[in-house]
């Protein structure tokens, strides 16, 4: 490998600085006690204590899954802090009581908090460690009857919908990740969408891990009611530490009669570094209910970050006519770890569903897609398209599927189409006789891989996502 | 066409070059070739001559090592540029087995290159509507369908399609010096024809042609002004087109005994 090209491998990560702001942690380690703290400090009512513990107690009789394709050190769950705000914590009435030091870490992570500097259109929840910080275009969104908060403050303020809906899409008990973040989350975004109204504007939540030694357990719920429509975008960085940090979150989504919700993701946290020191432990639950007729859930993901990754964005097809969509690209580099996919449970009748998932291996990398497609012995006239494509650069790094199909109705139509490339010298040396440079050269083959994925993010996204997928693999071939 | 007056293109003088990282398997040794503009120029000699080395290592492709000799490219050293900068130069290399690229169209691919070089020569970029114009003017010289500009690069092409896109590219890019390696391999006699129609219409006298090739059978289509034979590493005979007759009759022992 060239000098230039193996400068351009070591890429320092660019969000990898810490924020000196003063932080009120809850020492490490999990208890009843811990998780009580937990409440009282965030003034939780009686029920959602109970939800907590119950999940808990659920949680200690369980065990760590060990069926992915990705190895790690045991973690220790006593030695994470559960809990830790920027302090002081007190009532903001408008974005200009935000602490500077705050304000200057998201502009520099390109978020800034002001709603006069925000990208146009988009409506945002910031959220640094355990907390949301602010929630811009609130009122404005008001208006027309959506609500978009942080989850703390929809507890408070429309506790029935957070109780009706908490936990029926992912139940407290649903895995060993789940139920740790079903007792311990601290905070996340609520986000409702009343019957028959079109979301004005993208709604998003900014994720952003500070403090060494703390995990983010934070919690989304959003309710699209019947013929009601949203785009919601999620990013999410970290700081550059040599521990590894526990992410652990779950996000709920509910569609009613005709109602459609896209959720969109491009996930930047800190990946470790080039021999595997460090890096976030991203082990996620994601999961869509259609619960209505015509209802309409689609995922995009955009995985580049995480030392670690599990996760697998589902979508339940309970209501009739309803479609799940799932378009993925998952990027692993240096000693990165992804076993990713979807699930795509099919009840109701003449139920669709799509899986796009791209997945790039590079470094000394392992890249995984998990996949299930199910169809209910109810599920008349059910069908599923599914394709997944590896590519492979460099001779060093791992590409696999693990694609399962289980179908109970003999009506159903179900396609899977597989394909495996390789970025290789002789394609780059290709490119180079035609004049063209390894960069572009990659970006360029990388761009064509991901497309298909690439044109359901909204256009900022797919901008951020196709630079930073050239910034991750810039001199990996070579 | 020979003159003997027009400019020097390429002058390699004693080149030798091994596999990269086996150090001591020398493939060529000590080659020697002058190329003037407006020649033709086959190479021909038996598998493992070296034939194919010689063009790649002109091209700078990273599994040879130079290490001898010398190759002037209108002056400038060779093998002081990247690979990228030699094909900037105009050193044009139409591959023997054509990579595939999924994802990326033919036309996404032919445009970039395209402006590339037109960046190289100082001249305005084409926009896609601009480049559409022209490269619908290209595609005619190998008689391709235009449907292949908006298909994955080579991906799916037969042989004899992924050999008349090297031609395109060719045409696209108008190199001052085009090195065919085996183009004429693996072609049916009417794509041999495509590409061969392809390649004398793009032949100028301020450009120059070197082809590889181990048949006589393309020298009917693309008529050389010089004739060399290489073995073991070397150029050992030079001659005019009559020299690749003889060969097509003689075979290549008696050169080699001679040699």
């Amino acid at each position: 490998m060239s000098t230039a090209l193996h400068n351009l491998v070591n890429q320092p990560y660019k969000h990898g600085f810490v924020t000196d702001i003063e932080t009120e942690v809850v020492p490490k380690g999990l208890s009843e006690a811990v998780i009580r703290l937990i409440s009282k400090k965030k003034s939780e009512p009686e029920w959602l204590l109970e939800f907590r513990l119950s999940a808990y107690r659920h949680w200690l009789t369980m065990e760590e899954p060990a069926w992915a394709n990705v190895s790690y050190p045991k973690i220790d769950f006593q030695d994470i802090i559960y809990f830790a705000q920027p302090k002081p914590k007190k009532q903001l009435a408008s974005m200009d009581e935000v602490d500077p030091e705050l304000r200057r870490t998201f502009e520099k992570l390109g978020v800034p908090l002001h709603e006069q500097k925000m990208m146009t259109g988009v409506a945002v929840d910031v959220i640094f460690d355990s907390v949301s910080v602010t929630t811009t275009y609130k009122a404005k969104l008001a208006e027309v009857g959506i609500i978009f908060c942080s989850f703390s403050e929809a507890v408070h303020e429309y506790p029935e919908l957070v109780k009706q809906y908490l936990g029926s899409v992912v139940p407290s008990g649903d895995n060993f990740y789940a139920a740790l973040n079903s007792a311990v989350f601290t905070d996340g975004s609520f986000c409702f969408i009343p019957k028959g109204t079109k979301c004005p504007m993208d709604l998003s939540t900014y994720f952003r891990i500070n403090t060494e030694g703390s995990g983010q357990f934070e919690r989304t719920l959003i309710i699209a009611e019947e013929g009601a429509s949203v785009c919601y975008l999620e990013g999410c960085t970290a700081p550059q530490f040599d521990t590894n940090q526990l992410h652990a979150a779950v996000v709920e989504l509910v569609a009613l009669d005709n109602a459609d919700i896209k959720y969109s993701t491009v996930q930047n946290w800190y990946a470790g570094d080039e021999n595997g020191k460090g890096g976030i432990f991203n082990f996620v639950t994601k999961r869509g209910l259609c619960k209505g007729v015509n209802s309409k859930i689609s995922w995009t993901q955009v995985e580049t970050g995480s030392a670690i990754t599990w996760k697998y964005p589902s979508c339940v097809l309970l209501g009739d006519n309803s479609i799940g969509e799932f378009y993925s690209v998952a990027l692993t580099n240096h000693m990165q770890q992804a076993d990713t996919g979807t699930k795509m449970i099919h009840v109701g009748k003449n139920t669709r569903s799509k899986i796009i998932a791209k997945g790039i291996s590079a470094g000394r990398s392992n890249n995984s897609y998990r996949g299930l497609v199910k169809v209910g012995s109810r599920a008349t006239g059910a069908r599923n398209y599914s394709q997944c494509d590896s590519m492979l650069i460099g001779d060093r790094c791992v590409a696999n599927t693990f694609p399962t199909i289980d179908v109970q109705n003999t009506t159903a139509t179900i396609e899977h189409e597989a394909s495996t490339s390789k970025i290789g010298e002789d394609q780059m040396f290709f490119f180079a006789q035609r004049g063209i440079g390894s960069e572009e050269a990659i970006s360029m083959i990388i761009n064509g891989f991901c497309k298909d994925v690439f044109v359901h993010l909204p256009m900022e996204f797919a901008v951020e996502a196709t630079k930073l997928l050239g910034l991750k693999l810039e001199g990996s071939v070579g | 066409m020979i003159n003997k007056g027009s400019k020097i293109l390429l002058e390699v003088k004693n080149l030798r070059a091994e596999i990269a990282g086996v150090a001591g398997v020398e493939i060529l040794k000590g080659v020697d070739l002058t190329v003037r503009a407006g020649e033709v120029h086959a190479i021909m000699g038996i598998n493992g001559s070296g034939k194919s080395t010689f063009s790649k290592v002109l091209a700078g492709h990273p599994d040879y090592a130079v290490t001898g000799g010398s190759a002037m490219f209108e002056g400038k050293d060779l093998f002081s540029l990247a690979p990228e900068e030699r094909a900037r130069a105009g050193i044009f290399l139409a591959f023997q087995y054509p990579v595939e690229i999924p994802g990326v169209s033919n036309s996404a691919l032919l445009r970039l290159a395209y402006n590339t070089m037109q960046t190289e020569r100082g001249l305005e970029e084409l926009d896609p509507l601009e480049f559409d114009d022209l490269i619908q003017e290209k595609i005619k010289v190998v008689e391709m369908d235009p449907s292949f500009l908006g298909r994955s690069v080579n991906e799916g092409f037969s042989g004899g399609e992924k050999k008349r896109n090297e031609i395109l590219q060719m045409a696209v890019l108008e190199p001052k010096l085009a090195i065919l390696d085996e183009t004429d391999s693996g072609l049916d006699i009417d794509a041999l024809r495509i590409v061969a129609k392809g390649v004398n219409s793009l032949l100028s006298s301020d450009n120059a042609v070197v082809m590889v090739t181990h048949y006589q059978r393309l020298l009917n289509y693309i008529v050389p002004d010089y004739v060399h034979v290489m073995d073991g590493g070397r150029i050992v005979r030079t001659g005019g087109k009559e020299l690749a007759l003889e060969l097509e009759a003689r075979g290549y022992d008696w050169l080699r005994a001679a040699a």
